[in-house]
């Protein structure tokens, strides 16, 4: 049981590194959301399941849809699809 | 010039952090280690609400017997700062299509949804209901089981977004617009408020209060709690829902 | 070392604050400064809901049998941090929305999201006004 607490936190440890470490957004998105859910496997470790499913349906649930509806108001999934149609051109042309 | 400027910056940062993060190690090292009984966390205010909340308010989750009892103006507190983000999210948004009308809406509309997407579509009429179903569940079986207002709004809430996003803006406005919406969120508030205003009088003049207690167990068994459950479920939801609307649309239609 | 494994959660909350504050700090990107208070905030709840723990005890959901007879409390953990936690997740939410919504116009304004660049951009406008 120990073992697999450390381990989580471990994860959440790296999760957490990670978000700075990424080059494109989205995946800075899904990083938090991942640090979310885990969050809530912690807590439900440690005997609170009302805060365990109060945050899978909050932190990992509505604050990705909220930031997933805020980049198509941007216009940024559009923006990342069209780099990569230029990135693979690029990589067809050489 | 402004380069240095900016690597000096990144380079205090990083060395404060890492004193905070220093500093805050060595204040946790010296915390007593976590488990223990004797912790001082662990004492006769845990010790009150664990005995006394499960026959005082009914309720046998002692958690939402906490926030929604003994702790419940704080709970309104919170449900207010729900709706003022709403309404801040909402003057932050705003498309103004009268004054304006060159705002490309019907662009908006479409660039979100796929139109004839069937799979998503069928799927969602047998996933809809259970969501719903679960949601009101865990609302209702607030004092019973883990979960209560929060959690179950906050599914009600993602069902109703799933739901927009398979059938699109024309089905959901139907009864989803800001008139229900105001409706709605006023009325849980309010009805939270005059609750609550009622039994903390009647508490603090030691009189008999006309809402039964009867702690058996079952779901009418904690008087206030379960409508309060109800009152906090529709304002989350509802604020899901807004804060989704707000920033697809620009608003709710009128 | 074996207050150390014992006392883990606590160190790796206050570890994931200093990222959080790091990420606050020295990124320029506004939605990476915003994820960076989500985890400070998830951090600071996560303190705070080991604080309550008990270890061998269960969440505090009691039977009907001990409602009748009277509760046991060395059987549960303690309520009152899960209480206070889950009034600070919702609210985190809507700082978190409140926080995108800023974002958004800002991005709508100035099509950027570097908040250098927009600070530049309006001082410059100022200047121009000047």
């Amino acid at each position: 049981m120990q073992i697999f607490m450390a381990s989580l936190l471990i994860l959440l440890l790296i999760l957490a590194i990670s978000v700075s470490f990424t080059k494109k957004l989205l995946p800075a998105v899904l990083i938090y959301m991942s640090y979310s859910v885990i969050t809530s496997i912690i807590w439900m470790l440690l005997q609170s399941p009302d805060l365990a499913i109060t945050e899978a349906a909050v932190g990992a649930g509505i604050t990705t849809v909220l930031f997933f509806v805020a980049f198509k108001r941007m216009g940024l999934f559009k923006k990342a699809l069209d780099e990569e149609k230029e990135d693979v051109n690029e990589k067809e042309v050489k | 010039m402004k380069k240095k400027l900016n690597r000096i910056y990144n380079i205090l940062c990083v060395i404060f952090a890492l004193v905070f993060i220093a500093a805050m190690l060595l204040t946790v090292n010296s915390l007593p280690s976590i488990g223990e009984p004797t912790n001082p966390t662990n004492n006769v205010v845990s010790e009150k609400y664990l005995t006394d909340a499960s026959w005082e308010t009914g309720s046998l989750n002692a958690v939402s017997g906490m926030i929604l009892d003994y702790r419940a103006f704080d709970t309104l507190g919170e449900s207010c700062v729900l709706f003022v983000a709403t309404i801040a999210v909402f003057i932050m948004l705003r498309r103004d299509e009268d004054s304006n009308p060159n705002l490309p809406t019907q662009y908006l509309n479409q660039s979100y949804e796929d139109e004839d997407d069937i799979i998503f579509k069928k799927t969602l009429e047998f996933l809809f209901p259970v969501i719903l179903c679960f949601g009101i569940y865990v609302i209702a079986n607030g004092h019973l089981s883990p979960g209560g207002g929060f959690s179950g709004g906050a599914i009600i809430g993602a069902g109703f977004i799933l739901y927009l996003n398979a059938y699109g803006l024309d089905k959901i406005e139907r009864f989803a617009n800001s008139k229900t919406y105001l409706a709605c969120s006023v009325c849980a508030l309010l009805f939270y408020g005059l609750a609550k205003s009622y039994v903390f009088y009647v508490g603090a003049n030691h009189l008999h209060s006309i809402i039964p207690v009867f702690a058996d167990g079952t779901i009418f068994a904690s008087g206030l709690i379960l409508p309060l459950n109800i009152a906090v479920g529709i304002v989350v939801s509802n604020t899901v829902y807004a804060l989704y609307i707000m920033f697809r649309r620009g608003g709710f239609n009128k | 070392m074996n207050y150390f494994l014992s006392n883990l959660p606590e160190f790796v909350s206050m570890v994931c604050f200093g990222i959080g504050f790091t990420n606050l700090l020295l990124n320029k990107n506004m939605i990476r400064k915003i994820i960076g208070l989500d985890i400070m905030d998830t951090s600071i709840y996560l303190f705070l809901a080991v604080k309550g723990y008990i270890a061998g005890t269960v969440a505090p959901i009691v039977t009907l049998e001990e409602q009748m007879v009277g509760v046991n409390t060395s059987l549960y953990t303690n309520p009152i941090p899960a209480g206070l936690v889950l009034t600070g997740i919702v609210v985190s939410v809507s700082v978190s929305a409140i926080l995108l919504a800023i974002t958004v116009r800002l991005y709508e304004e100035f099509h950027t999201l570097d908040i250098d660049e927009i600070i530049h951009m309006v001082r410059e406008e100022d200047r121009r006004a000047e």
